[in-house]
């Protein structure tokens, strides 16, 4: 008889379901309380990473500014003496040194970073894959150990600092990062391009360089701005080699001064002038890296939109 | 290309370096050889590099031994080379330095991906990457004028209450010492730690989160136990890079570590790793103590060589998806 | 190319239709009903005015050539679309009688009463199969281990899996055939009991023999929760589903509802004359 309901077992799954959602209904509150205090706690982290950021640029802005003036950059360095205590004179040598020294480390690097580049990207090799770790490798050494490099080779043979040992260390610096990006922006280009260059006769030096190279080019400028960037900042790798020099200097196989070099020794003098001296040079130094950096993503998206 | 051009070749430069490209034409041998002897040129210089530092050490090794891992005393006053303290000390900066770096690295990084509007990403992106063009020297300059007051008067005092003037935050506060270092190495190697982890990260398969918040997961917890865990061997790897540029840092450290090669007794006693005293000592260094330096150089070499080639190998399988 | 009677599950009930309402007699409830959702990105519709209700205890198929909106709608419902920031749900769509757009249910737990299975499997690689399988359970708060090992067994009973998997429950979900990790996905969401399971094309990657089991496996879960399955494979929408809504592309390229009715219906005798097309072949 229909009319006589019998006591059915419960269906387990009815009553799983019902336990399951009334712990989940019970815990809700606790878990979206626990989502927002987590997402707010990331949140804080992107605050605390831009906070060192904003206080180097504000500090640099703040104790640099008034340092610089045209004079400051152009002419060499006074020494403060006790009896003139203020003065400071000008970073002209630094800057000089720097050119030099960065610029011709560039001239260097950049066509062997190039050639290696078309070595890794075109060669399949158990050779090229071991350059290519190494390389990776180099561009993550400390670079001091450059400076120590360049010291045994050339400042314990020539028996004299020199910008030339500077530029030794600094090229050793550059190359491994150049070459990344531009076997990365070589391989980039499709090889239809160069069997196509082949193809019409040309040998492949040639198609390499009309051809790959000027394809290639935004990700190569890309990297050698980059790469300069880093070299202009860097003092360990010529702090060991290049000695020392109040004086503008343009040949290289003298002493001179770099920038950073100049920082790191202001930094450490007595001389409260010479102290406030090196936030300008900071500041021009960080300006300078900006310019780099900043530029050659300029440059690069200059390039590609031209090449389509 | 003629039969005996080729093994011409082979016999000349072996068969480690014939591979890809071979020339169609004889005259374009050169284009062959330029390409190759770029290579040389830079492996050669590579293993001058190498030997350079092998070679300026062996004296050092050969008069100290193992005395110079293991000596507690770095005087070269007293011709006491034992780099103990300057190995402690690099361990023990870069070990905070990651405690630090690591946490507001990957929220950072979490952050970024998941919690900003498409707009914000990419202009937040490049600021934090803004930290990484910032010179070594100039991070030095601002930990010595801008954080060791701060350190001197706020942070170290309120770190010592912590722990009641106990380890690890005993002895006397003088800004300078292992902590500011370990500080602005942090924030040194942040960048490198957010990109990474960011790239990594962000390769995490949507359906993933999509899976995991269809079972009724909220975001953190899709975070943390799906997108994280998946994540992790790239983790690493970004972990281990940002040692290897801490292991290696010697500008910034050099600048606010205070220069005082002695086994370290609280993160507040001023130090010296193994690149600072390089850096502080090599310029008026000769004979014994110059190749002592040149053994110091060796160890950092093979110890940043090997954290970033396993780094490199870390990041390279987690892009490849294992997780 | 139409179905035959014979052709479709012969022991199911249909009854004739009208004003394309479900089969189910009128006594039990709906488990979910849609009102004129539309779905749109960034301002431009994506799939527009759908209305329809869907049976308790039954599948539901999603049908119509690639384009037509349907994992659009499907996504709807159980608010993966909260996801996009560009996406917006107009309509109402109702769970029981709550609204799913309502607020007084927070997605989460919405979530874990309608469960979801993707087109590729997609089982977490980091944990192993029985925590795979017991994941949503945790996430929702479930922590007894007798639970979670009950609602573990019956849902890889469910999903034909507890045979193959039991003396391996702590292995690597990734250790499982294509076929049989799509089937840990089916056992994952059902371990949380849920009312509704949204299936999303779960047979597109598959073998035909997994894909058989998989269609077989939906029949039988029928009794435990609400299927709606969005299908591109009009032979599959025919072999497993009670009921029907064909979706197709507008020209302004918005998918609408053409046609909802019975499975029987759609397929042998649809009102609209672009169903007829669709199940004769001639769009997708």
């Amino acid at each position: 008889m229909t009319d006589v309901l019998m006591d059915l077992p419960p269906d387990p799954i009815l009553e799983r379901r019902r336990i399951i959602q009334e712990t989940a209904s019970k815990k809700i509150g606790r878990r979206q309380l626990n989502s927002r205090i987590l997402s707010g706690v990331f949140g804080l982290t992107l605050v605390l990473s831009l906070i060192p950021l904003v206080s180097v640029l504000a500090t640099l802005i703040k104790r640099g500014v008034s340092v610089i003036s045209w004079g400051f950059l152009t002419h060499d360095p006074i020494q403060p003496t006790l009896i003139n205590q203020k003065a400071v004179g000008g970073i002209g040598n630094a800057i000089v040194g720097s050119l030099v020294v960065d610029g011709i480390a560039a001239l260097v690097a950049v066509p062997l970073a190039i050639l290696i580049g078309l070595y890794l990207a075109e060669t399949e090799s158990r050779t090229a894959n071991f350059m290519r770790a190494i390389t990776e490798i180099m561009t993550g050494l400390p670079s001091i150990l450059l400076g120590v490099f360049s010291y045994i080779y050339i400042v314990l043979t020539m028996k004299a600092y020199s910008g030339f040992a500077a530029i030794v260390a600094i090229t050793f610096l550059m190359v491994p990062v150049i070459t990344k990006a531009a076997e990365t922006a070589i391989r980039g280009v499709p090889h239809t391009l160069r069997e196509a260059g082949l193809a019409l006769g040309a040998r492949n030096s040639k198609v390499s360089r009309g051809v790959i190279l000027p394809v290639a080019a935004p990700g190569l400028i890309t990297g050698v701005l980059l790469s300069l960037a880093r070299a202009v900042g860097e003092t360990a790798p010529i702090l060991l080699v290049i000695g020392i020099s109040g004086r503008t200097d343009w040949n290289p196989f003298h002493q001179m001064s770099a920038l950073p070099l100049d920082i790191y020794q202001d930094s450490a003098s007595g001389y409260a002038s010479q102290q406030q001296e090196a936030w300008g040079i900071a500041l021009v130094l960080v300006v300078a890296v900006l310019v780099l950096s900043l530029g050659s993503r300029f440059v690069a998206a200059r390039m590609r939109r031209e090449q389509r | 290309m003629t039969e005996e051009s080729s093994s011409t070749k082979t016999r000349l430069l072996g068969r480690g370096l014939t591979g890809g490209i071979h020339p169609p034409v004889k005259s374009d041998l050169g284009y062959w050889l330029s390409i190759r002897a770029g290579a040389l040129i830079f492996g050669g210089a590579i293993v001058l590099f190498v030997w350079s530092i092998l070679h300026q050490s062996f004296s050092a090794w050969t008069s100290h031994g193992i005395h110079l891992l293991t000596g507690t005393v770095w005087s070269p006053s007293t011709s006491n080379y034992g780099a103990l303290p300057l190995i402690l000390a690099t361990l023990i900066t870069t070990a905070v330095a990651l405690l630090v770096a690591v946490p507001i690295g990957l929220g950072t990084s979490l952050t970024i991906i998941f919690f900003l509007p498409q707009r914000l990403k990419t202009p937040l992106t490049s600021l934090v990457e803004l930290l990484a063009a910032v010179p070594s020297v100039v991070y030095g300059l601002w930990g010595l004028f801008v954080l060791v007051p701060w350190m001197n008067t706020t942070i170290e005092p309120k770190l010592a209450s912590i722990t009641g003037g106990g380890f690890p935050f005993n002895g006397a506060t003088n800004g300078f010492g292992l902590l500011l270092a370990s500080i602005v190495l942090s924030v040194m190697i942040l960048p490198t730690i957010v990109a990474i982890s960011r790239d990594v990260i962000a390769a995490v398969p949507h359906e993933q989160i999509e899976g995991a918040l269809s079972l009724g997961a909220t975001k953190s917890q899709t975070l943390l136990k799906v997108v994280l865990p998946e994540a992790r061997t790239g983790i690493f790897g970004a972990i281990t890079l940002g040692a290897g540029r801490a292991l290696g840092e010697t500008i910034a450290v050099a600048m606010v570590i205070g220069s005082n090669p002695q086994i370290p007794k609280s993160l507040f006693s001023t130090g010296a790793t193994l690149s600072s005293t390089i850096a502080t000592e090599f310029g008026e260094a000769s004979g014994a103590q110059l190749a002592a330096l040149g053994a110091l150089a060796l160890i950092l070499m093979v110890i940043t060589a090997s954290v970033n080639a396993g780094a490199r190998s870390l990041t390279r399988r987690a892009l490849r998806g294992h997780a | 190319m139409s179905m035959t009677q014979d052709e479709l599950n012969p022991t199911r009930a249909t009854e004739p239709i009208t004003n394309g309402q479900s089969t189910v007699s009128t006594l039990t409830p709906p488990a979910m009903r849609l009102e004129n959702v539309s779905v749109s990105f960034n301002g431009r519709t994506a799939v527009r005015d759908c209305t329809f209700n869907v049976a308790s205890n039954r599948v539901t198929s999603l049908i119509g050539p690639s384009g037509s909106g349907k994992t659009t709608l499907l996504r709807s419902l159980n608010r993966l679309h909260d996801l996009t920031r560009s996406a917006k749900v107009e309509g109402k769509i109702m769970l029981g009688d709550i609204d799913v757009y309502g607020g007084s249910l927070p997605p989460t737990l919405l979530r874990s009463r309608i469960g979801m299975v993707f087109q590729r499997p997609n089982p977490f690689p980091t944990m192993s199969i029985y925590d795979n399988v017991v994941s949503g359970l945790r996430f929702n708060g479930v922590k007894k281990k007798a639970l979670l090992d009950e609602a573990a067994e019956s849902a890889l009973i469910s999903a034909a899996l507890w045979d193959s998997v039991s003396s391996r429950l702590k292995a690597h979900g990734s250790t499982l055939s294509g076929g049989e990790q799509q089937r840990l996905c089916i056992a994952r969401a059902l371990a949380v009991e849920p009312e509704i399971l949204l299936m999303d094309e779960p047979t597109s990657s598959l073998d035909p023999i997994s894909t058989q089991r998989i269609e077989e496996l939906m029949v039988e879960l029928k009794n435990r929760v609400t299927i709606i399955i969005v299908t591109h494979n009009m032979q599959q929408a025919a072999r497993v589903s009670d009921d029907c809504a064909f979706l197709l592309m507008g020209e302004d390229r918005a998918g609408e509802l053409i046609e909802f009715g019975p499975t029987a219906k759609i397929f042998n005798d649809p009102s609209d004359p672009r169903t007829l097309d669709y199940i004769q072949g001639r769009f997708g």
